[in-house]
């Protein structure tokens, strides 16, 4: 039997269909790689032998069956797993067992999917490099010197090293986009309400989605139609059936795009991305009109104002959400001896909880909603999200998706962005527009810039997350996958 | 748009209830300006009559029947607390005693 980390998931169904290896043997594999190389990868906060390998016996006794059936996953650490400790990758959580389960993992569970364990991120989704975590940055495979992306590094760099062949992400402003495109992975955003944000440990509340990572479009796909769908335990949660990715993906990947117009964004040109990143898209975009697709330039006036408006909102939304880490009902208390009052208690512990990153979003949103502040900085903001939606629905009334690098660099040497945070927020200028206006996007590995993957964003209008699949199915039947160096 | 001083920091971080020690006090204030100069470019834009968005979704209230369902139980919510009293969470005292 060759090595079963390195096949997709739809190879190893193949193999599991054929009985030519179990569940748990392809479990096995996957848990003894991570054991293998986890010391210079440290993709994981927590790795859930028993509960991985329990799951993978109930596929082998039949007890469950489907499409990804046996299929190991990694589940990043902002998700709820029932019993398995749940982070965020923030001290002020370590150690704690949520009660239960998230409604994304109690699909992967139905659907029979072994989950390995929990991935490392940016503390509490906040970052574009891993570096925030409070339990050690996530190495890239790639190049170990370097950020793996974020906040879900973790994912992706578990990915990459072969660790698990599916892995869970969430993107709130590119965290499932860009750790796929600077570890050349697959990563897709769905609609935002097209996954349950039930039992997501909640950033920024209007713009978390919970979405699918992969080493293949089709794998990406099939484990986007396990997750997505109507929640009613989530208020956001679109009751409309879900757009058949799966059956888009292969149409894409039969290579075909004839009478597809792909938009490219006039303002994105001469954002300073690397010439290396620049030059991949290019090329990139040639094979896709090879294989039929048209391109036309669109005009997307205020996507400038994205970053802007997104690094008032999250951090507005994530001040509100985090006030319920108070030491009181869940993870730390500190300075609870006796001699200080609740809320001196309520303030070290958070002191001592929270990272910098998480610190700084915090009183920035406090600032931003603050009497006097509020129209100039919050207020704003949401009206420029008025207006970017209304450029994407301009751009879609013209063409069929958008196209984009996912970031404007490559993989960066870990603490070369980390004492000037406006510099790291440029990671994500080209995948926050779509947050804003909620439809899904998507980042394929696309080629190599001076040795590290590339990534090109598909961003299509909201709930046609299948016409993002068939591009990007097109896209890898040109260019294919990437393989990254022999750990 | 005005600087950000160190004093509004300390401020910013009491109402946050965040402890924050004298050196971050310097650090955040220096990268919060930067920060906050990057992004009060939102101002530039958006018109008096441009509605404001604050949900790719439209949020409409959703009802259910009004039929008991199984929850958490009492000890499971309290599963993760840092202190416990009789089936509640415990927290340090609010009042003195002679309040």
């Amino acid at each position: 039997m060759s090595d079963l980390t390195r096949k997709t998931a739809v190879e190893l169904r193949g193999l599991l269909d054929a009985k030519e290896v179990s569940a748990v043997e392809v479990a096995t594999a996957h848990l003894d790689r991570i054991e293998a190389v986890e010391s210079r990868v440290h993709a994981f906060l927590h790795v859930d032998r028993e509960g991985a390998l329990a799951a993978a016996a109930r596929v082998d006794k039949g007890e469950v069956t489907g499409p990804l059936a046996g299929v190991p996953i990694a589940v990043k650490d902002v998700v709820t797993t029932k019993g398995v400790p749940t982070t965020a990758a923030s001290k002020i959580l370590e150690g704690w067992k949520p009660p239960y389960d998230a409604t994304i993992v109690e699909r992967l569970k139905a659907a029979g999917m072994p989950i390995l364990g929990k991935t490392n991120m940016d503390e509490f989704a906040m970052g574009s490099s891993t570096e925030y975590s409070a339990y050690g940055p996530t190495n890239n495979p790639w190049d170990l010197g370097r950020i793996p992306g974020g906040s879900g590094g973790g994912s992706a760099a578990a990915l990459a090293a072969y660790e698990a062949p599916l892995a869970i992400g969430t993107d709130t402003g590119g965290s499932i986009r860009q750790p796929g495109a600077v570890t050349g992975t697959v990563g897709a955003k769905p609609t935002y309400g097209g996954t349950s944000r039930y039992g997501l440990i909640a950033f920024s509340s209007s713009l978390d989605t919970p979405g699918p990572c992969g080493r293949t479009v089709e794998d990406t796909a099939l484990l986007h139609a396990v997750i997505a769908g109507h929640d009613p335990r989530d208020s956001t949660s679109i009751a409309q059936p879900v757009p058949d990715v799966v059956a888009a993906a292969r149409r894409g990947l039969q290579g075909d795009l004839t009478g597809v117009k792909l938009g490219i964004v006039k303002e994105f040109a001469g954002d300073g991305s690397e010439p290396g990143v620049v030059a991949a898209f290019k090329e990139s975009l040639e094979a896709l009109v090879k294989l039929g697709a048209e391109i036309v330039e669109v005009s997307c006036p205020h996507f400038q104002y994205a970053l802007p408006a997104y690094y008032l909102i999250a951090p507005s939304e994530c001040s509100s959400n985090l006030a319920r880490f108070d030491g009181v009902r869940y993870g730390l208390r500190s300075g609870d001896d006796g001699k200080h009052s609740l809320e001196e208690v309520m303030s070290l512990t958070r002191e001592a909880g929270f990272g910098p990153e998480v610190k700084r979003r915090i009183i920035i949103g406090t600032y931003a909603l603050s009497s006097g502040y509020y129209d100039a900085y919050y207020g704003q903001a949401q009206k420029v999200r008025t207006l970017i939606t209304r450029d994407f629905e301009a751009a879609f009334a013209k063409v069929d998706v958008l196209v984009s690098p996912t970031t404007p660099f490559v993989a960066f040497p870990f603490g070369s962005r980390t004492s000037d945070p406006y510099q790291m927020y440029l990671a994500d200028l080209f995948t926050i527009p779509t947050n804003l206006y909620g439809g899904p996007a998507i980042s394929v590995p696309c080629g190599l810039s001076e040795g590290l993957p590339v990534g090109f964003q598909i961003m299509a209008p909201t709930m046609a997350d299948d016409r993002m699949y068939r591009v990007a199915g097109a896209l890898e039947s040109a260019i294919g996958t990437l393989t990254p160096p022999a750990l | 748009m005005a600087a950000i001083s160190r004093e509004e920091v300390a401020h910013l971080a009491r109402l946050s209830r965040l402890a924050v020690t004298e050196e971050e006090l310097d650090r955040f204030a220096g990268q919060l300006d930067v920060i906050l100069q990057s992004v009060a470019r939102v101002g530039e834009v958006a018109a008096e009559d441009i509605p404001p968005t604050s949900h790719s979704v439209p949020l409409t209230n959703v009802y259910r029947d009004d039929v008991p369902q199984p929850s958490l139980t009492q000890d499971a919510a309290l599963s993760g607390a840092p202190d416990a009293y009789e089936g509640r969470f415990r927290v340090p005292r609010i009042l003195d005693e002679e309040d």
